[in-house]
């Protein structure tokens, strides 16, 4: 065996070092629970040297180890990259949180679960065979459950976890068996060889494709597999939320433009029919729900099922420029996600407030945080300067030169409503004050159910400072994203290569 | 040369640093605003005017020329900014002849405007406010006269109008300064839509919006002619032909918007509300020549492409420069004098462009004769211009008041002031060894050689200029004082920060005079605008055509002696007769030919009335309605569809099955 091709894992035998040293770190350097050394600073130094080593060589080039079992291109080291550093946002937001009481001894258990999660993704994006795919994906969701129901003796978590779990399992199991039916369909499980032997006219390739779509699709939380997502997410602690909602989708959205391309190439008008439903419906039942939320968590949970309807618009057709605009939008989402979800959490873990009715009048007593927050909601939204314009203008360009008007334009419309419902919170935040009752509102809108009466806006605190640096990454990607294009040009002169393969397929398909 | 991307950084950081920093310290109970923020600004402009003049040196005169003795086009910095397939957006800094000359004329301006307004805005509210402002200003110009690209061009063009809009409006309590910034922005918008419909237009049908086309290649080693578009590799060859004439002139109309032509001059009177030195700075040195330089910039493509319509260019300049020079001799207040005569003189650089024709062989020099005077005159104008601009500043400074009426004799109270207004009057007049006659008459031969006409009209508009330039100097200087008013309040000089910049123009307006003068009499290369701006980047002498340079003189001095005939006594007996014996002209003339009335007409009784309000009833009812109905929809298939999120794991389970099997039936059909 030549073991040089270790040289090639350098991403996971990195992190896997990190979670060693974090290991026994927690082993022995804090037995007791008491704060010492070893808090949040260790595992996010350790993270950021690990991420800072990764970005470095990924110009390398291509590689591969064991056989064609682990895959690696420069294109997957940008997006290890890129949830590395969302990870380490989440280890900042995090701080606040596991300095709680009951939280102090088992913040080693959080960091261990999460990087293991990562790893498990990291796994996942290099795979070049179904079987490591599938341990990368397990590896990935079953940490996460312990995560969601990590504040074990809340109710809402736990139950989280339950529901998050069994579903998982549930689909775990039907994509397995997808899998199943595609090695009967061609004998192998190496994707290069299925690409090549699988074609449209075998079913049972369809229906393992269906069941592989349905397995992403659930990660990825795309309609109609979404169902857990808003129960999990309102249940699961804030931080959680966070990474469930930026991490797990964008890598499980990755892989499935890989896999697409890599394994389904022949079968790319079929793909196309069922993403054009399944966007479609993704975005608008997403939309429609978030309308009504006021629990701010549940909120985030709908739009983060329709942000990943535009996400998923990136693997039309899996054109290049699909594949950069894709990268791009996870990047900027996530900073943009993750930013909200730092003043989420940093309010909740000062006030307890979880409601958008508890933000009335917050401007006015914490003018930085509604400002930060609404920079986020803006790029969200995809209002221009802020990156998300660009990364929103990027997926529709890609989809619309490969001919998906009517798509473009549902989601175009779509966008118009989630303009609404993002700015809801800006209006709480700013317009409304903390006198402005319910009965002022009935003659505004008729859903007056959602507003309760306030006794007062969340009063002044101080945002610490891991927070702090966390919010401040995150405001920095937002404008600095849209200003640049750097970025943009930087995933793109990555993603050639792409083209010339799916060209010949989509010309073989029509 | 990377060090050119400081000229555009360095102000950037200072509007930032300016524009955010609170630099009060409260402790201490002093105002250190006001000094930091003119220090700063001050400052990064004097590294900014180094480094430009620095960039000028090694361009001019360190650059190997090329083979054909032009000098070369330099592209330091480029970079992709926004890519859309074959198109993108880039932002880079471009370096040639014009852009180079410009650098000098905005950073000369802009440095002067800041060490002026250091005594002319003493003690304002809004100090700080008003030097970020000017540092955007300074930043955005200098990135448009740098652009690598037409779309750069426009960012900056937009954030020049944008900083414009700021400092007009400075004085944001008055209710004229309001409607002025207002009305400024609102125009130069409207014609600013032009200029972007030509851009896309240029850019689906050329492949390209680079100034310089075919990318790195040619900017390696120095693309030696400019070359906007190449016709080889345009989309649609002959399209291009009939189309690139119309995309030019919609660029044309967003120039002469930003230029003030006729008839979109009418904020330009206007934007005087704005302090003085930002109208030395934007609306006479600077952001007015926008428009010149935009032709003069896509200059190439209109000799080759479209030289037919350069004739719009030279009849709405014509035009333009009489109608501003016949307003300019009966206002009253000071700064609408020198606003139209700003007009008027932009609009000769304009004639100056549209004239030149497409030449070949041992013409092609002489043909583009207009294009060199036209940014001869550009960079003279602005320096004396800024000059008078900055001494009504300090006029106003001493007397509170932009009347005429309020003035007279002053030459008593302010000498230097005085002394500097009488240069540059002499240079705007084109009186010989002033930098103002070199250029205007290389203009007026230009005119000559297009066609007699063109000429006459435009040596008249000349002498014209000639006189109310006196008549305003010897109205405010000489003529009748207005003791009254001076016995309440003695006018005194201004403080030497608002007089050097005065002396500094002044020097250069008499010195570029005096060796250019000298050189085109005795044919000296050395001492040329011409060899190193030109249309076709070959060198060329300036030499004098006698006639011409007679005749427009003896015009000059003969307007100036009637100027000084009628206005230069305490008592004017001759102007009262001539106001009474035709007291219409004057009036119409003083009311701007009424055409702020027609556009108060047109806007409101015509676009606001009969069009506007029908599609404000369309809005209000169909297009409000059409949104409504889309909330009021998403409203009830969310009540409708909620059920389906129960929280029941079971029922998930169903829906995920549910949904496997409705999209294998999908793909199953429909592949």
């Amino acid at each position: 065996m030549d073991y040089s091709q270790f040289l090639n894992m350098q991403a996971e035998l990195s992190l896997l070092a990190v979670i060693v040293i974090l290991f026994v770190a927690d082993l022995f350097m804090c037995g007791d629970g008491k704060k010492g050394v070893y808090n949040t600073c260790l595992p996010v130094v350790l993270l950021t040297i690990h991420t800072v080593l990764n970005i470095c060589p990924c110009c390398q080039g291509a590689g591969e180890a064991f056989g064609g079992m682990y895959v690696h291109t420069p294109m997957m080291s940008i997006v290890k990259s890129v949830l590395a550093v969302g990870t380490i946002v989440t280890f900042l937001m995090a701080h606040k949180w596991l300095s709680r009481e009951e939280n102090l001894i088992k913040q080693g258990e959080f960091y261990l679960i999460t990087l293991f999660t990562l790893l498990g993704m990291y796994f996942m994006i290099s795979s070049g065979h179904f079987l490591m795919f599938f341990i990368g994906l397990e590896t990935a969701s079953i940490p996460m459950a312990a995560t969601v129901a990590f504040d074990k003796n809340r109710y809402e978590s736990a139950e989280a976890g339950a529901k998050f779990i069994l579903l998982a399992l549930f689909s775990a199991g039907l994509l397995l068996y997808g899998i199943s039916l595609i090695y009967g369909a061609t004998g192998t499980l190496y994707f290069d060889e299925i690409g090549k032997t699988l074609t449209l006219s075998n079913p049972l390739a369809l229906l393992g494709l269906v069941l592989f779509i349905s397995g992403m699709g659930f990660k990825i939380s795309l309609v109609p597999f979404h169902l857990w997502t808003a129960d999990t997410y309102e249940g699961a602690p804030t931080v959680v939320t966070g990474f469930l909602s930026v991490i797990s989708k964008g890598s499980a959205a990755f892989v499935l433009f890989t896999v697409l391309i890599k394994v389904f190439p022949e079968l790319v008008g079929a793909w196309n029919q069922a993403f054009m439903w399944i966007i479609i419906f993704s975005i608008t039942v997403a939309n429609v729900f978030a309308v009504r939320q006021n629990n701010l968590k549940r909120f985030m949970a709908f739009s983060a099922i329709s942000q990943a309807g535009y996400l998923v618009l990136g693997v039309m057709d899996g054109t290049a420029q699909g594949m950069t605009s894709l990268v791009f939008y996870l990047l900027v989402y996530m900073v943009a996600n993750l930013g909200a979800f730092a003043v989420i959490t940093t309010i909740e873990e000062n006030s307890g407030k979880i409601n958008i009715s508890d933000y009335n009048g917050l401007y006015s007593t914490n003018p930085k945080l509604s400002f930060l927050m609404t920079l986020c909601l803006f790029s969200l939204a995809g209002i221009p300067p802020f990156a998300g314009f660009f990364s929103k203008f990027f997926i529709f360009m890609a989809a619309f030169k490969a001919g998906w008007h009517w798509l473009v334009l549902i989601a175009l419309i779509n966008t118009v409503i989630s303009l609404y419902y993002y700015l809801l919170i800006v209006k709480a935040m700013y317009i409304k004050g903390p006198g402005f009752t319910e009965q002022k509102l009935v003659s505004i809108s008729a859903d007056n159910d959602r507003v309760m009466p306030e006794d007062g806006p969340i009063p002044t605190f101080r945002v610490d400072c891991y927070t702090r640096t966390a919010l401040f990454i995150c405001v920095a990607g937002v404008v600095l994203l849209g200003i640049c294009g750097v970025a943009y040009n930087c995933i793109d002169s990555f993603s050639y290569g792409l083209d010339k393969v799916m060209e010949v397929c989509t010309g073989c398909c029509k | 040369m990377s060090y050119t991307l400081f000229i555009l950084l360095l102000p950037l950081i200072s509007f930032l640093v300016i524009g955010v920093v609170d630099m009060d310290i409260p402790k201490t109970g002093k105002v250190w605003s006001h000094k930091a923020a003119g220090l700063i600004g001050t400052a990064s402009l004097g590294i900014v005017t180094i480094l430009s003049y620095y960039t000028a040196f090694e361009y001019f005169f360190c650059t190997p020329r090329l083979a054909d003795g032009t000098l070369p086009t330099l592209v330091p910095f480029n970079a992709t900014w926004l890519p859309l397939g074959n198109l993108h957006f880039d932002l880079g800094i471009l370096l040639d002849p014009i852009s180079v000359m410009m650098l000098i004329v905005i950073s000369t301006v802009s440095l002067m405007v800041h060490i002026y307004s250091f005594g002319y805005m003493h003690g304002e509210t809004g100090f700080q406010r008003y030097y970020a402002y000017l540092s955007l200003f300074t930043m955005s110009m200098l990135g448009l006269v740098l652009a690598t690209n037409i779309f750069q061009m426009y960012l900056f063009w937009e954030l020049v109008g944008v900083s414009s809009y700021l400092l007009i409006g400075f004085y944001y309590t008055t209710a004229p300064a309001i409607a002025a910034s207002k009305k400024a922005f609102i125009v130069t918008r409207f014609a600013d839509m032009f200029f972007l419909v030509g851009i896309l237009i240029f850019g689906y049908y050329t492949q390209s919006f680079n100034f310089s086309f075919a990318g790195t290649v040619e900017y390696a080693d120095g693309a030696t002619h400019f070359i906007a578009c190449n016709p080889e590799t345009a989309l649609i060859k002959n399209a291009a032909m009939t189309v690139l004439p119309i995309s030019l002139v919609l660029m044309f109309i967003g120039g002469a918007g930003k230029s003030a032509m006729f008839p979109l001059h009418i904020w330009l009177p206007d934007a005087m509300e704005g302090p003085t030195p930002v109208s030395a700075l934007i609306h006479a040195a600077t952001m007015v020549v926008a428009g010149v330089f935009q032709i003069a910039r896509m200059f190439p493509i209109w000799i080759d492409y479209a030289p037919q319509s350069l004739s719009i260019v030279v009849v709405v300049g014509a035009f333009t420069a009489f109608y501003a020079a016949a307003v300019a001799c009966a206002q009253s207040d000071i700064k609408r004098v020198l606003a139209f005569s700003t007009i008027s003189q932009i609009a000769f650089m304009m004639v100056a462009l549209g004239v030149c024709l497409p030449g070949h062989g041992e013409h092609a020099n002489h043909a583009s004769l207009g294009y060199m005077a036209s940014m001869f005159h550009l960079f003279t104008h602005a320096m004396f211009k800024a000059c008078l601009f900055l001494g009504a500043g300090c006029l106003i400074h001493a007397v509170h008041s932009n009347e005429m009426s309020m003035m007279g004799g002053m030459r008593k109270y302010m000498p230097i002031t005085h002394w500097t207004f009488l240069i540059s009057c002499l240079a705007i007049a084109g009186i010989p060894f002033f930098s103002g006659f070199s250029s205007k008459d290389e203009i007026i031969s230009a005119c000559f050689q297009y066609s007699p006409i063109c000429g006459w009209w435009m040596t008249g508009v000349a002498a014209m200029t000639a006189f109310y330039m006196f008549r305003l100097y010897y109205g405010i200087f000489w003529g009748t004082e207005n003791k009254e008013h001076h016995e309440h309040h003695t006018p005194h000089e201004a403080p030497w920060t608002m007089t050097l910049p005065l002396v500094v123009l002044s020097v250069i307006t008499v010195g570029v005079g005096i060796f250019t003068t000298l050189g085109g009499f005795l044919n000296w290369d050395w001492a040329s605008f011409g060899s190193i701006v030109t249309a076709t980047g070959t060198q060329y002498t300036i030499h004098f055509d006698a006639k011409i340079a007679a005749t427009s003189t003896i015009i000059a001095l003969i307007s100036i002696g009637l100027a000084t005939w009628i206005f230069k006594g305490e008592k004017q007996p001759i102007a009262d007769k001539m106001y009474a014996a035709a007291p219409r002209l004057h009036r119409w003339a003083y009311k701007r030919f009424y055409m702020d009335e027609v556009y108060q007409f047109i806007t409101h009784k015509i676009i606001f009335a009969r069009i506007s309000k029908p599609i404000a009833w369309f809005d209000r009812h169909v297009i409000d309605a059409t949104f409504d109905l889309m909330a009021w929809c998403t409203h009830k298939t969310s009540n409708l569809i909620k059920g389906v999120q129960s929280g029941n794991v079971q029922k998930y389970a169903l829906w995920f099955f549910g949904g496997i099997i409705v999209l294998f039936l999908i793909m199953y059909f429909t592949c």
